[in-house]
């Protein structure tokens, strides 16, 4: 292996931290949800709201305290990763404050005004936050769990199973007092900490041991297990919790990582078969399903049929134009049911229109190729496939929820990471990028020298 | 493991690219049509979300709107006395959208007509909401109430023209109802509605028979025939028409007689009108044939789909016929059917010389800063019969209200011109008749200012010829006596 060309960050002389970048772009992070938040009472009320001081002080706390653990614990951190968190997390609160302001989704059956939750939550999140990056010395040390993390998220994912289903969709756990936790986003992570550790460990025999066919390396068939019995995993989420997002997601994370760890093109397409056999054969007998793709094809039809979200959702884009209603004044109440949650996108693309969007869009393309960018400079293979695998989750996560919400793809239930409303959404997003932050301070570290671990690049095979 | 990884990089990158061209797709290529949706809820917010412009009646307002404060529907319309002009505006109603005038002239009243895009744009520069125009009608207040007053509870019609210009000045239709019951989107609305929609309500209270009914004109037809007959040369005011009474009906052993024992025998073409005899004018339409009744029914408006004022009026129709159907027709008691506004054109192009202007209802359409958008301009749709003919049809007239069936649409110092009609329905008359009157009364330079053309269906006690000039014509009257009091 040689970092040559574009791939800069890991070279000899060390780096200059960022630190101070980061601060600058932090400013811009708070900045910006506070003149929004200002820009959503000047439209609602004609007057600032009497929470923005308060709001905007939360934020720049929650942001210095993240900045400052950043600055003492990850100091080579990538400096891009903490702002464009902090800003979408930021815009995340501003757009539910602002749907809160509206009385026909915020009753108290739908629990009332969701954005102080959401507040606390994401105080609770940048808690674990820095909780992770002081305590997780070495994002090694994960690997060594790789099988307890397997049992984990085992566990997680089947839990819900045991509680009642909400909106036709078994991905919440109930704890009374409490409230609900969807699992499936702290599985997302704990799922990614044990494939990197497996695929670290056989990724030489998935990736030799194998037989050519018509171009393509068939792996033998024990090597298969894993995959079968991922694949098997994601159906019966689909099957037992008709939760299709989470299932695509586990099985894409699966697939990249595989891909990544092998270097072999055959897996890919072994994964993109077996997803689409697995996606058809589902589908072919699960209502749930069923109708969500019908709902896809003519949204239209969907909305005379009495299954008003897709089209509404649409709407809500198309009448944000170009360059939306502006904050505060769209209608993207008329979403209904879940508009702060998973359907929080269809607000950004009303009030903020396509400029926004799309810049909303770029922050998380942006997002996920800094950390892609971190698995490049990563020098262990553990660190490698672990970003990777967080990053290209995210990556999966965001296009499945907005490409859901904006009609590209059938919609499946799934929180936009950071903006959409949802405490375990917000908590294991933060989880997500300190981990990423982690491995990233290591990458750019100015080490002396690798870690003496069995380093990937020199066992790495010549294609034969 | 980094060319895997600049792999998912790229793949990762293409995902975000997916959803960028998605986004622009449907924020961009595809917004307009979302946007303007019909079912998209932001359109009938938007819609109602400012005060509608409204429908003007001698420089005063039928109309308005009023503030709910409640619901996504901020402004819904009121009506003043919606139900005497419910006939001229239509409905606007938040749940059941909106027909007539209403429907018609939706952009000025709302202002989103293209023709107002300089005014939004100042709005919009301005920060001022968006403005609707108003719809300046012809109609005139006095006549309007005294069409609609002698209707009174009586089922009917009153259309009133100006002969001179095709300005209608009355439109009146009983029962009515009023659209700002049903102007909302709540429960009440709707129980309104419904209770006005033809299942639930036999009296149909939401057809606009005025505009959209048609029945069988009866003798007011008459004056139709007398033009052809005049038109063709074949007969005269003052000539003998050599009719015998009975008449026996062409190609039929079915003997026409006339009501009660009036001198209808060999009467001449002013006799005729004067008595409404059915024979003179069955003979005169057999004789001038089908295709002749045709010609002059079509010049005189019949057979037009599209008689737009500018709410589009029902087909009248002179239909081909056989002989016996043909010279019923005469008579206005076969297959031909008029609207109360097309006898009303009967009696205008005849009072107006001859020349039939086309009828409307909409002078100007006025922006919200008072400027004119639109401008009517009376034009002439057709001249079915010459200035001369017409004349000698307005003493005919004339004679039908001087001592003939009309006589109590006499109004002391005016002349007066009409025809009584009453349409039989059912086998042998077994239905209540219509009582038709078709009338226009002159002004003080002599030139015709008003017509009028009333429809009641008639009641029990008045089956006889004698039921148009009894029920209707003191309608008539009413009408074009304040018309010409307005005009003083």
């Amino acid at each position: 292996m040689t970092n040559t060309g574009s791939n800069t960050t890991v070279s000899p002389g060390g780096l200059p931290s960022r630190r101070n970048t980061e601060m600058a772009m932090l400013i811009f992070a708070v900045l910006i949800p506070v003149f929004a938040y200002a820009n959503v009472g000047l439209a609602k009320d004609g007057a600032l709201p009497a929470g923005m001081l308060g709001y905007g002080l939360g934020l720049g706390l929650l942001a210095g305290v993240a900045h400052i653990v950043v600055r003492r614990w990850a100091p080579y951190a990538d400096p891009l990763m903490l702002p464009i968190a902090t800003l979408l997390n930021g815009l995340g609160l501003v757009l539910i404050w602002r749907l809160d302001q509206e009385p026909s989704i915020t009753t108290d059956q739908t629990g009332g005004a969701a954005a102080p939750s959401q507040l606390m939550w994401s105080t609770l999140a940048v808690a674990l936050f820095a909780g992770v990056l002081v305590f997780l010395k070495d994002h090694r040390v994960l690997q060594r769990y790789t099988y307890i993390s397997m049992a984990t998220a085992l566990i997680l994912l089947a839990l819900p199973i045991f509680f009642p289903a909400k909106n036709g969709a078994k991905i919440w756990i109930t704890i009374p007092g409490v409230g609900s936790l969807q699992p499936g986003e702290f599985a997302k992570i704990i799922l990614a900490v044990f494939f990197a550790g497996y695929l670290m460990v056989k990724r030489d025999a998935l990736a030799l041991a194998s037989r050519r066919f018509m171009g393509l390396y068939l792996p033998r068939g024990r090597d298969l297990g894993p995959i079968i019995a991922i694949w098997a995993l994601s159906l019966m989420i689909l099957v037992f919790e008709t939760d299709l997002g989470t299932s695509l997601l586990f099985f894409g994370l699966f697939v990249v990582m595989l891909y990544v760890a092998t270097e072999r093109t055959s897996w890919i397409v072994f994964g993109l078969t077996l997803s689409v056999v697995g996606a058809v054969a589902v589908a072919s007998f699960e209502p749930h399903v069923q109708s969500r793709v019908q709902d896809w094809l003519d949204p239209m039809q969907a909305f005379k049929d009495g299954s008003e979200q897709p089209a509404q959702a649409l709407w809500a884009f198309g009448s944000g134009g170009v360059l939306g209603s502006g904050l505060g004044q769209g209608f993207s109440r008329l979403i209904g049911f879940a508009a702060k949650s998973d359907y929080i996108f269809g607000t950004v693309g009303e009030e903020l229109g396509l400029t926004g969007t799309m810049a909303i869009l770029l922050m998380y393309g942006l997002l996920i190729e800094r950390g892609i960018r971190t698995s490049l400079a990563a020098r262990d293979p553990f660190g490698k496939l672990l970003s990777v695998g967080l990053s290209s989750a995210l990556g999966l996560q965001v296009f499945i929820v907005a490409g859901g919400v904006m009609g590209l793809i059938p919609l499946t239930g799934m929180t936009l990471p950071f903006m959409a409303q949802g405490g375990s959404s917000v908590v294991a997003n933060w989880a997500l990028v300190a981990i990423l932050l982690k491995i990233s301070d290591t990458a750019r570290r100015p080490a002396p020298a690798p870690a003496p671990s069995p380093d990937a690049e020199m066992t790495q095979v010549v294609r034969p | 493991m980094n060319k895997p990884l600049r792999r998912i990089a790229m793949f990762c990158g293409l995902l975000v690219l997916a959803l960028l061209v998605r986004d622009n797709w449907i924020q961009l290529v595809q917004a307009d049509e979302l946007k303007t949706d019909p079912k998209n809820r932001r359109v009938a917010i938007e819609r109602y979300s400012q005060p509608r412009g409204n429908i003007i009646v001698d420089g005063k307002s039928i109309t308005g709107s009023t503030d709910t404060k409640s619901g996504d529907f901020r402004y819904k319309r009121t009506y003043k006395n919606g139900p005497m002009w419910s006939p001229v505006t239509g409905y606007a109603s938040q749940a059941f959208g909106a027909n007539q005038l209403e429907a018609l002239n939706d952009g000025i009243l709302t202002g989103d007509d293209d023709r107002l895009f300089f005014n939004r744009t100042i709005d919009m520069l301005t920060g001022k909401p968006q403005k609707g125009g108003n719809v300046v009608t012809t109609l005139n207040a006095k006549a309007q109430k005294a069409a609609f007053d002698g209707l009174g509870d009586k089922k009917g019609a009153v259309a009133a023209i100006n002969p001179k210009t095709g300005a209608i000045l009355a439109l009146a239709s009983t029962p009515s109802y009023d659209p700002s019951s049903f102007a909302g989107n709540g429960d009440s609305d709707t129980a309104q509605w419904s209770k006005l929609q033809k299942q639930e309500n036999e009296d149909e209270p939401m057809l606009n028979r005025a505009l959209r009914q048609t029945y069988p004109p009866g003798s007011t037809y008459k004056v139709v025939t007398a033009a052809a007959g005049l038109e063709s040369g074949e007969y005269d005011l003052d000539k003998a028409t050599d009719t015998p009474d009975p008449y026996k009906l062409p190609d039929s052993q079915t003997k026409l007689g006339n009501e009660g024992s009036p001198p209808c025998k060999n009467a001449t073409v002013r006799t005729a009108l004067q008595y409404s005899c059915n024979t003179v004018f069955a003979k005169m339409s057999n004789e001038l044939g089908n295709e002749e009744m045709i010609d002059m029914s079509e010049k005189f408006g019949f057979n037009d789909k599209e008689l737009d004022t500018p709410v589009r009026a029902a087909e009248s129709v002179y239909p081909e016929d056989n002989k016996p159907q043909n010279a019923m027709a005469g008579i206005g008691q076969a297959s031909n059917r008029a609207t109360p506004l097309q006898m009303a054109m009967v009696s205008s192009a005849v009072a107006n010389n001859g020349s039939l202007m086309k009828p409307y209802m909409v002078d100007q359409l006025v922006a919200p800063n008072l400027n004119v958008v639109e401008q009517h301009k009376p034009t002439e749709m057709s001249k079915p019969v010459s200035s001369e003919n017409a004349q000698k049809l307005q003493q005919g007239m004339e004679t039908v209200v001087e001592k003939g069936t009309g006589t109590s649409a006499q109004i002391p110092g005016v002349t007066v011109g009409g025809k009584t009609g009453t349409a039989q329905r059912g086998v042998d008359n077994s239905e209540n008749p219509y009582a038709w009157f078709i009338s226009y009364a002159k002004g003080e330079d002599g030139s015709a200012d008003v017509a009028v053309a009333v429809v009641i269906e008639g009641s029990d006690a008045l089956r006889s010829d004698i039921a148009g000039g009894k029920l209707a014509a003191p309608v008539a009257k009413g009408v074009m006596k304040a018309v010409l009091e307005g005009e003083r």
